[in-house]
């Protein structure tokens, strides 16, 4: 049984291949079978936060025009063995593909897979549409952000029109410092507005940064990012799993971070 | 916390307030501009029945359940301050 899930937000730069990402190797590193596929033709990015930018040969739109074998695009992953990118292709353009042509690729690679993970472009145009074309249930990205939320209020729709079955909410770039303060909306403030079921909740944490820098992944590490895109692989299993404390985490964590300053 | 007592609204109060609005016009399709077309269509068909205010008169898009996120069954919701009601003859 595979299950195909799309990640998507409307809005550019809330963390779609971030989530992406961090999701895909946490389920990889939990044992699960799993391809990542970037579908934003043009700007593609997923190889550079995976790390694999080096090895690409074939491309998403070489497999769609027959120019190789899916085998031969498809990338794996240099850490954990069961996990795998096909990457998108950076000098083309989204109507490279269509709809029709994903959801049959996707058919074809739904019984070698147990997660197929679509990161998807931002935008409602054809690269969405190539994006939830062949999808079962949808991670929305968002941020405690006006702009963000009314474009993943309207991205929301769409899948709902689509049929998506399954729609769950991740809210990225938790401040509890400002949400103390009364400057930026909470997580039950966002989920009151957007009426989804919660997925996730990740910190801003300087580490997702530093981690993309180096090209790896940081869920399972111990940061308060790592930690919390690693409980999202659980609940994405249908664990139920505590969301964390990120007043806890972040006092804490300033406190570590204080001492090392300081050092 | 004090700070917080002597502002008339946090940022956060005000990015709520503003998504509610903004979602409801957003989810149904219907911008302010023809919220104010509606809105002085009906204060033009009451007028004809009674004096209304029609300065503080307020519509508004909300929906039925509190409950989930779909506009299924969206009302229309207006407030009309009557100022004089014996105005007219109604024929």
């Amino acid at each position: 049984m595979s299950e195909v899930i799309v990640v998507t937000s409307g809005k550019g730069g809330v963390g779609k291949t971030t989530t992406t990402a961090n999701v895909g190797t946490g389920l990889a590193a939990m044992g699960k079978k799993v391809i990542l596929i970037d579908t934003d033709i043009g700007l593609r990015n997923l190889d550079v936060v995976m790390g694999l930018e080096n090895r690409i040969v074939y491309n998403l739109v070489d497999v769609v025009e027959g120019n190789c074998r899916i085998k031969q695009a498809i990338i794996r992953d240099k850490r954990y063995p069961t996990l795998f990118l096909l990457p998108s292709a950076q000098t083309r353009d989204k109507s490279a593909v269509n709809p029709a042509q994903m959801v049959k690729m996707i058919s074809h690679l739904r019984d070698q897979f147990d997660y197929i993970l679509l990161d998807c472009p931002a935008g409602i145009e054809q690269g969405f549409q190539n994006a939830i074309a062949g999808a079962d249930r949808a991670l929305v990205v968002t941020t405690p952000e006006v702009s963000a939320i009314r474009d993943a209020d309207r991205i929301i729709g769409l899948l709902e029109a689509n049929e998506i079955r399954r729609i769950d909410l991740v809210i990225n770039r938790i401040r509890a410092d400002m949400i103390r303060r009364g400057d930026m909306m909470s997580s039950e403030d966002v989920v009151d507005i957007l009426s989804l079921p919660l997925i996730g909740l990740v910190p801003d944490d300087e580490n997702v940064v530093i981690a993309t820098n180096q090209g790896e992944p940081l869920v399972g590490t111990g940061t308060l990012a790592g930690k919390a895109y690693q409980n999202i692989c659980h609940r994405v299993l249908g664990k139920e799993v505590p969301f964390l404390d990120f007043e806890k985490g972040l006092s804490f964590w300033a406190r570590v971070s204080g001492i090392f300053h300081k050092g | 916390m004090f700070k917080n007592l002597l502002r008339r609204k946090s940022s956060r109060e005000i990015a709520k307030d503003r998504l509610k609005i903004l979602l409801i016009s957003d989810r149904v399709n219907c911008s302010p501009e023809m919220m104010e077309m509606i809105k002085n269509d009906i204060a033009k068909v009451i007028s004809k029945y009674m004096k209304i205010d029609t300065k503080s008169m307020e519509i508004q898009i909300t929906k039925t359940g509190n409950k989930g996120r779909n506009l299924k069954n969206p009302t229309l919701y207006a407030n009309i301050p009557i100022l004089d009601l014996m105005n007219h003859d109604i024929p």
